[in-house]
Formats: structure tokens, sequence, C-alpha cells
């Protein structure tokens, strides 16, 4: 069948089961959307901001564990997906990202509008292609999806040239995939799961550090009943959330910087780490060299770069996550026939101490708390199907404390790059991905103002997110690290001077504003904005100098940690 | 620590700068680098040559393989390997010195593949210390140019250099 190289990308795409796109035209595009307009199976979706658009098809990702798709023009539209690439790369997010690129003939000319994108992203992308000739098209899209989705998930990049998606070529249904240096492993070692599940019978002080790989590999079942078969605690990492459902006896919540008091104690204090699709990353090790000295570590993990790459590991497993877990969880319950109960008791009772001497609690003053809002938002919607987004900062870290996620994928976060802006974007991609669930972004004052343009997208698309502004009119994150670190010089993190006013912005977008100010409002604005069925703004008037607590302040230790919230104090700084 | 690590890569655009911007990332220096055709066309060996310790090599080593088009990934070690590079020397050779230049050649087994009336170009090639020994032999004539290969390498024996 003859075709365009850009019928062939949007039939290619349609073949994978591409069904949303968030995108951009551009001139360079121009022949791809053209093509795309006609789709029978293909939503595009036109945002307003490229960076926007990377951001949704990530979370869109998280959302539904489908591959998401984005698209932009050449020149500023690639480059302004580079940070939603570089978060989807962080956080191992399988994406697909498109750009058009000017014609072959033009490359390396600094023709109007180039930009030399697949050389930009090349530290931030599992691959990238930039297409040569477009009978290739096919078999580069079929790749490109099972490059992203496979092993260690990751975005891929597809640059177009223009003279590409232009040409006429016969489209090969059948292209096939040609990739002899990649093969992931899936299976682990059987040898090894059974040193690990030895091990795991004779460890004392036992602890399950669960990290995104077991979202990614939808194991949150399997993660779950290794927790209940052994009765061993899990700590998750933010992006781990859901790999237990928080309010489980056995979850002792985020580890880490703001991780809970007892699930940093129980690490630091364990003999055995059971990680599982986690890299001991530094927001959750502290200071590396007195992380968990005591502890012999198994490390379960598809990438085989991750084992070994931060800490010293005793046991390695590569592999899949589910894969590995259903084979350990086998070989445990076989091998606990066989041995006496484990004398844990001493062990649990310890973590019952810790979780009564340090819970995760916050002091009301009358005052309107971040915390509480939060925790509200969580009690509206824990019966609910709902997904839980965020933007990046002190709210964020107050999220991961305060919402207790109870199945995987429902809560979004930027977790590697940290990525302020991504609150908003990932309300819209979890909406389009999950039509029917209540999408609530916890976001903050300065990561709305970088995103609020894409109102408008939620506007014109109908998508009824739930944007919460707890605005306490910082930069709270550095702002608390500038009172803590940094002599109070509170440099340029006072977003006071030019706030806008977040109901009229609501107004002009079509959106329902809520302005909540006192602490009995929160509820029946949550309520009023779950039933609602446009997008909402909620505007939380929060107290300024609150601070997230507890904290390993950065270089020190998982020991050294902060406890208290301390109290909560009247007017502040300004 | 010095290694030599050999790559077999698909023989494709754009895999050099994988591999070399890998590195430049994880913040190492390369000191030679050497690419070309293997037995089958479609396939390239790199010979890197770089020096770290040894942990982070392994680091270097496990996200090459991550790369797509990279295929496998080995530390060559000296003693199991047949290394080798050649040289081009253009030495000044007056003929009052020339003899001894042209001695200096046989000793190392060299070549002398062009010559002119006051310059020579030897070429010379061998394991990095002999490249290191003959240099240092042709210094006081006055090297005016010189040109290196960088480390090739094979697995010796049987074994595959995988």
């Amino acid at each position: 069948m003859k075709m365009t190289g850009a019928k062939a990308l949007v039939k290619s795409l349609e073949k994978e089961g591409v069904k949303h796109i968030f995108g951009y035209p551009g001139g360079r595009l121009i022949s791809v959307h053209h093509e795309l307009h006609e789709s029978k199976k293909i939503q595009h979706l036109l945002m307003r901001h490229e960076q926007v658009a990377a951001h949704a098809a990530d979370a869109y990702a998280r959302a539904t564990g489908k591959v998401g798709v984005c698209m932009a023009t050449s020149g500023p539209g690639a480059t302004n997906l580079v940070t939603g690439i570089a978060n989807a790369y962080m956080d191992s997010i399988p994406m697909v990202a498109i750009t058009a690129q000017v014609g072959s003939m033009d490359i390396g000319t600094d023709a109007f509008q180039e930009a030399d994108i697949t050389g930009i992203t090349l530290p931030i992308v599992k691959h990238s292609y930039l297409v040569k000739d477009a009978t290739e098209i096919p078999r580069i899209v079929k790749e490109a999806f099972f490059i992203a989705s496979t092993g260690r998930p990751g975005p891929v990049l597809i640059d177009l040239p223009s003279d590409m998606s232009m040409s006429q070529i016969e489209y090969d249904e059948n292209a096939e995939m040609n990739l002899p240096g990649y093969k992931p492993t899936f299976k682990g070692h059987a040898r090894q799961v059974k040193t690990a599940a030895k091990m795991i019978l004779a460890s004392l002080q036992p602890v399950i550090y669960a990290g995104g790989g077991v979202i990614l590999s939808n194991a949150a079942s399997e993660l779950t009943n290794l927790a209940h078969i052994t009765r061993i605690p899990v700590t998750v990492t933010l992006m781990g959330k859901g790999a237990i459902p928080e309010t489980d006896e056995l979850s002792l919540g985020m580890l880490g910087m703001h991780g809970t008091a007892y699930a940093n104690h129980a690490i630091s204090n364990s003999d055995l780490i059971i990680a599982i699709g986690a890299r001991f990353d530094d927001r959750v090790t502290g200071k590396l060299s007195t992380f968990a000295p005591n502890a012999k570590i198994i490390h379960i993990d598809v990438d085989p770069a991750e084992i070994g790459k931060n800490v010293k590991v005793d046991v390695p497993i590569v592999g899949d996550a589910k894969q590995v877990l259903t084979e350990l969880n086998k070989q445990l319950a076989e091998d606990m026939a066989k041995v006496k109960p484990l004398p844990w008791a001493a062990w649990h009772d310890q973590i019952v101490a810790w979780k009564k001497k340090h819970p995760l609690a916050y002091k009301s003053n009358g005052d309107l708390l971040p915390q509480y809002v939060i925790e509200q938002i969580y009690e509206a919607t824990k019966n609910l199907d709902a997904v839980i987004t965020t933007g990046v900062g002190q709210h964020q870290m107050w999220a991961a404390q305060f919402v207790k996620t109870l199945k995987p994928r429902t809560f979004i976060s930027s977790g590697g790059l940290g990525t302020m802006g991504f609150g908003v974007p990932s309300a819209l991609g979890a909406q389009v991905g999950r039509p029917d669930a209540v999408v609530f972004d916890i976001d903050g004052d300065g990561s709305f103002q970088m995103v609020s343009q894409d109102m408008a997208t939620a506007a014109a698309y109908d998508l009824p997110v739930n944007i919460c502004i707890l605005n306490n009119q910082w930069l709270g994150m550095v702002r608390q690290w500038q009172e803590l670190f940094w002599d109070k010089r509170y440099a340029y993190t006072d977003l006071t001077p030019g706030m806008p006013d977040f109901m009229k912005l609501a107004e002009a977008y079509g959106a329902e504003g809520i302005r909540i100010t006192k602490p009995e409002e929160v509820r029946p604005a949550i309520e009023r904005a779950i039933k609602s069925k446009k997008p909402c703004i909620l505007e939380f008037v929060i107290l300024g100098e609150q601070g997230v607590f507890p904290m390993v302040p950065p270089g020190k230790g998982l020991q050294d940690m902060i406890y208290d919230q301390p109290e909560p104090k009247k007017g502040g700084a300004k | 620590m010095r290694h030599t690590v050999s790559a077999l890569v698909e023989n494709k655009p754009g895999v050099l700068v994988r591999i070399a911007g890998l590195f430049a990332r994880r913040g190492f220096n390369i000191e030679s680098l050497a690419v070309g055709q293997t037995e089958k066309p479609s396939i390239s060996r790199m010979t890197i040559v770089v020096d770290v310790a040894d942990r982070p090599l392994e680091q270097v080593s496990k996200q090459l393989n991550k790369l797509i088009n990279v295929l496998k990934v080995s530390d060559l070690k000296a003693s199991e390997a047949v290394e080798r590079e050649l040289s081009l020397f253009k030495v000044s050779a007056k003929p009052e010195t020339r003899a001894e230049v042209i001695e200096i050649v046989d000793i190392f087994r060299a070549k002398i593949v062009d010559a002119s009336r006051d310059e020579l170009i030897i070429e010379a090639t061998g394991t990095e210390d002999k490249i290191a020994a003959i240099e240092n032999m042709l210094a006081p004539y006055g090297i005016r140019e010189m040109s290196r290969t960088g480390k090739i390498a094979l697995a010796r024996g049987g074994k595959k250099t995988e």
C-alpha cells in the first residue's frame, strides 16, 4: 500500500494500540497532524505547551500502564519536550516522544527551527531514532514501543525529518524488529531466589524496601503477598507508593529525607533489606556511609546496572519484579513449611514502639494547615476511584506523607527529576487515561504557576481535574532549607509580589474556583469539587511558614533525623 | 588502573557518540578509542582504553550493555589478549643521522614508508610499551609529527573476544 511517511507513522501508532497523543503542531509537523486528524482510533489532545504534553504523556503512562505518546514540532517544540523526557527517564516511565525535524538535506545547516534533538536528548532517553529512510517508519515505531515498555522502561525519541513524513512509501504492515543488542532479563536466577529465601528466614530484623519498579511491573499484589506470607514490614519510596496499601499494618509509609521516623528507624536498625525495584537514591539513603550499617541486602531489579551502583549487595537478583516475587513467594512458602516460625515478635514490637513514639503527625492550632488539607483530600477520596497527582515541593512531600496510597498507579509524582510544574499536566494525563476516575492534583502556588496556561486544555476537553493549590505564597521547600540551613535569608523565594488572583484565573478558564481559608471549609469544598463535572481550582490559603517534618538534613544519615514539626508559627517573615 | 574495553556494536550512525557520551557523562576520560568493522560488516568493534578504578568500570560496562546498539562488552586483561597499536612517526633524518635512524627502525622491526631529503616516515606496530620505546629512541633525532591509531585487541587462543 502506497502512502506518505506521515500516514505510515499514524498507521503504525494505531497498530501499537495508541489511543491518545498529547501534542502541539508546528510547521514541520503539519503533515503528521494532517493525517492524525483523519484517524478514527487516535485522539490528539492539543496542549498549550510542549512540556505539558510530555508530562501529560508521562502521567498517562503511570496511570494506565500503557506507553504515553507526545509529539512536537522541530526546534523549539522539540526542546520544550526535553524536561518532560528527562522526567520520564529518571522515573523509568514508558514514553514515546515524536519530534519533527527539518528536511534531511537541511540537517546541519542551522535551518529555521532546527535543533539536534537526538543529540540534545542523548543522555535522557533509553533510545532514539533519527529517521533516514521513510520505509523504516513502521519498524522504528514498533521497536520504539517495545524498547520503551520492556525491561526497565523509559522514553524513546523518534525524530522525523519533514521530507521523510512527506515522501511516498510502500507501507510494510508486517515490519519486523531488529534489535540484536536488546535482551532484558525477566526471570530471576533460580539459585539466587533460593539463597534470598534462606537469607530472609535467617534474619531477625528484616525490612522490605519497595520502589517504583514494583508499580511498573504490576507487582503490587505479589509484593503485598510477600509481606503477608512473611509478616515483614514494608517501606516504600515516593515512586513505590501503592506497592502495598498504606493502611496495612505492615506498612511503614515512605522512607528517606521526608519519610516517617519509624520507616527510617526500621531501615537503620535492620539486619536485612529486601530492595525491590528501587535504586538506593540519595533522597532515600541519606549519607551512604551510615546507611543501614548492619544490614545485608537482597536487591531485585530488572536493570543490572542498578545492582551495586550505590550500595554493596549481598544477593543480587536481576529480573522483572513480578516474576521474581512470584518465584520468591513460592520458595518462601515451601521453606516456611519446613522451618520453625520466625522469631520476629521483638522486631514487630520495636516497630510498634517507634510508631507510637514518633507518629506521623502535626500540631493543630486553628490555622489552615497543609497537612490537614491533604488528610481531608485523602479522607474524601479513599473510597472512590481516585488518582492523586502532585507538583514538586513541600506540598508534594506532605502529600507523600498524608495521602495513604491504597492501590498502585493512583499516586503520581515526579520523583527522580523533581520537576516543578508536573502537577497540572499529570492531572490532565491521568484524567485522559482514566476518564472515570476522580483526579486531584495537590499542587503548590509556585509549581502551579509554571504551567497554569494548560487550564485551557482542561477546559477544551472538559477534563474535570481538581487542582488544589496549597498557597503559602512561598517557594516553600527552598524557604524551609533557607530557614534551617541558610541563616533565614529568604532570597528570592517570596512569591507574594505578583501573586495572581486564582479565582479570577479559574473564571478566565471557565473552571470552578473555590477559595478556602478556614479548616471547616475544607471538606465541603473538596466534596463540591468531586461532584462538579468541570475543572476546579481549589485555592487553600495555608499558613505560610509550615515545614515538612520529619526531615533528614541533606548530607546526614537517616539516624540524624529532625523529628518534630515545630509549633506552627503565626505571621512569619513577611 | 588502565583497562582495555572491547565492545561489539551495531555498525550504525550515531553509535560512537552514544558510547563516547556515556563515558563523558559518567566522568571517564577515554585515552584511546579505535573503531572498525569486524568479520561481519553489520558489526563494528570498538576498543576503548580508559583509566579507572575497578568498581566504576563495572558500572560503565553495565551502562554500555544497556545501550540498544551495543551487543557485547568485555574488559580485556593484557595477559589474556593480544594488543596492538599502529603509529606513524615523521622523523628528521639528515644524511649524517639517517643511518642511525634506519638502525633503530630495524631493531624495532618497524618500516620506512616514506622518505624525503630530510625526513622519513616510519611505521611501527606493537604494544604500547614498544611504541613508547621507539618513540623514546627516535626523539633525539627530532620527531616532527606523530599519529597513533589507539589500541586494538583480541582475546588469545580459542576464546572469542566477547
